[in-house]
């Protein structure tokens, strides 16, 4: 057998090996707490190896306990989801506005300082999160903004702006400019070639990069817990399951449930803008 | 059409413009000048947003940083004022910030690598197409997509040494004697061949849960890059006799090198600063103590804001001096190779 021949059946059998690992790792975890969330705590303490559900196991009361207000025993997920949806949504709503008007600049118009202004967009990626912690958690304990939703969709502009006019830039400057020109010769002014030809044009990126914003803001966890961890009835979904998960008291198929609540969101959002969000992360990665 | 036609057309109003031939020279200025003007207009917004949220509170860490600081104090003071370099002795004088250091650079490094390696891999393997490709290229992605927190919880679950699934199979099909506490043991000893060596098991898990996680970043971003180059390399390559493996290295590999060198920068980046993953995992305890948690404990614990805004100033700094280095040494390399 030549060496060519080897390698030809050694990575064919690998390649299948790798396929059947890779489905392995990713989708077990999720059918695990999937099949915990359905099953009574005693089920799952009394056989933990165990990776289906009985039928005389099946129950829908773990939902019922997660999903319940506090006030009828139950863990109160509705209120944090009301909570999570709140705060991104209008995370969503102030990044679009603010990435917009400073991405099309960057990408259509030359003027003084642009090239700077366009590389500190993307500098201001680079500095962590923790960096900007201290400073943000002092800034609103004195606006007294500290304990509010508001506060938080603040952070989180701040934390996917850049990314999103990196999003947004790269694929308006593949709107051809003389499309522009045709609506400029047409009477357009600049504001009105941006809001009646180049938005709409530029539709899917808006709704790849909103996708984008909607999910960090909805996983996000760090300042969610440093900014209302004092204050249970503002919790987001992240935050109620990571403390919740801390204490003993609520059994874990109860918490199973509440982690599906948690992830259905942004994994149906996810399937269902699945091409556009792969290709605006993407874009320019294939140009090498 | 008509309005702008007008307007060019008829006469310019007496005073603004000179009687002479002076205009056909000074009409791409004043498109520029416009355009110029139209530049900043927009930019502003979202220039001011970007200052607020952002880059003050950049510029005010570094002040905090040298300022005596507490939590209960900071309503009163000034921005400026009360200038000190404690926190900064207290950062690197304090128990662990040392051992800490390397902690976060094993983990940054051991996830950075394993999670690129990972997505090459992947990559590799769904390039060609195949049936449920597509299903599974969208469920690999799943643990990236999904929210952290759920993701550390079933984890944690399924590690658990009392009724997590991993530890029941060990004992059923390993035959392993005792559970193993994955998140809460420093030091695994492992005896292979007669050697008995400690593992970090506590670290290594979290690397490992960090790996899972991030992989399918790597893998979007190199199989995007894979589609793209041309067939025609591949075939003269097999035409000429190259294998498999002499095709990736001589062909595919010095194509995907910048993506995978600006993969590895990201990713360490990233990890580098992470705070969830290890925080809701092992909440910094067995081994695990990265420097963000660090940060947050300063913050939270301690309600010393000088001093995290210090730890958090240091871990800036050095990640700065580390990704300077890679740049002057490796990035021109990489570039040289392609």
């Amino acid at each position: 057998m030549t060496r060519a021949q080897f390698e030809e059946r050694f990575f064919g059998a690998a390649r299948w090996v790798v396929i059947a690992f890779l489905a392995l790792i990713t989708l077990v975890p999720f059918y695990y707490m999937i099949v915990l969330s359905l099953k009574p705590i005693d089920s799952l303490l009394v056989d933990p190896g165990s990776i289906w559900v009985g039928a005389k196991d099946l129950t829908t009361q773990t939902y019922r306990d997660v999903l319940k207000p506090t006030s009828e025993g139950g863990q109160g997920f509705l209120q944090f989801m009301l909570n999570s949806a709140l705060v991104s949504l209008g995370t969503v709503a102030l990044t679009l506005a603010a990435a917009v008007p400073g991405s099309y600049a960057i990408s259509r118009l030359k003027f003084f300082g642009g090239r700077q202004v366009s590389a500190m967009f993307l500098a201001v990626y680079l500095f962590p999160a923790t960096l900007l912690a201290v400073p943000l958690f002092v800034m609103f304990a004195r606006a007294g903004l500290s304990k509010s939703l508001v506060g938080l969709a603040i952070v989180y502009v701040a934390q996917t702006l850049p990314v999103s006019i990196y999003m947004l830039k790269n694929y308006l400057v593949t709107i051809p400019q003389s499309i522009e020109e045709a609506a400029a010769l047409d009477g357009c002014g600049r504001l009105q070639t941006v809001r009646r030809v180049v938005l709409p044009l530029a539709l899917p990126s808006l709704m790849a990069t909103g996708l984008y914003v909607f999910m960090i803001a909805w996983n996000e966890f760090l300042f969610a817990l440093l900014f209302l961890v004092a204050d249970p009835d503002k919790w987001t979904v992240s935050l109620g399951l990571a403390q919740l998960s801390n204490g003993i008291e609520v059994s874990k198929t109860v918490l199973m449930a509440g982690s599906v609540i948690l992830t259905i969101p942004v994994v149906l959002l996810f399937f269902a803008a699945e091409r556009l969000l792969t290709e605006g992360l993407t874009s320019g990665a294939d140009k090498g | 059409m008509t309005t702008t036609h007008s307007r060019t057309a008829g006469k310019p109003a007496p005073g603004t413009e000179p009687p002479d031939g002076g205009r056909p020279e000074r009409r791409p200025m004043t498109a520029s000048r416009r355009e110029n003007r139209a530049g900043l207009a927009f930019v502003t917004p979202t220039f001011l947003v970007v200052l607020v949220v952002v880059l003050i509170p950049i510029m005010w860490t570094v002040l905090l940083a040298f300022q005596d600081a507490k939590l209960v104090d900071i309503q009163g003071m000034g921005v400026f004022g009360n200038w000190t370099l404690e926190n900064f002795a207290d950062v690197f004088g304090s128990a662990g910030f040392w051992s800490s250091l390397v902690t976060t650079l094993i983990y940054t490094a051991g996830s950075t690598v394993g999670s690129v390696l990972l997505g090459l891999v992947a990559a590799l393997a769904l390039r060609r197409p195949f049936r449920g490709r597509g299903l599974l290229r969208g469920s690999m992605l799943l643990p990236y997509v999904a929210p952290v927190v759920a993701m550390a919880f079933v984890w944690e679950v399924a590690l658990s040494p009392q009724y997590g699934v991993v530890n029941e199979w060990g004992k059923s099909l390993f035959g392993w004697d005792d559970p193993i506490a994955f998140l809460s043991t420093r030091d695994y000893e492992v005896s292979l061949l007669g050697w008995h060596f400690d593992i970090p098991l506590a670290l290594l898990t979290v690397i490992a849960f960090e790996i899972w996680r991030y992989f399918p970043f790597a893998f979007l971003f190199l199989l995007a890059r894979l589609q793209a180059v041309p067939d025609g390399l591949e075939e003269a390559a097999t035409v000429d006799g190259a294998t498999i493996s002499q095709r990736f290295r001589h062909i595919l590999l010095p194509q995907l090198m910048p993506v995978i060198a600006l993969l590895c920068v990201l990713r360490f980046i990233m990890s580098f600063n992470k705070f969830d993953d290890v925080y809701l995992l092992t909440g910094g305890g067995s081994g695990t103590d990265v420097a963000a948690v660090r940060v947050y404990d300063f913050l939270t614990s301690r309600y010393d804001v000088g001093a995290a805004a210090a730890q958090a100033l240091v871990l800036a700094v050095i990640l700065m001096v580390l990704l300077g280095l890679y740049f002057k040494f490796f990035a021109k390399r990489v570039q040289e190779e392609s």
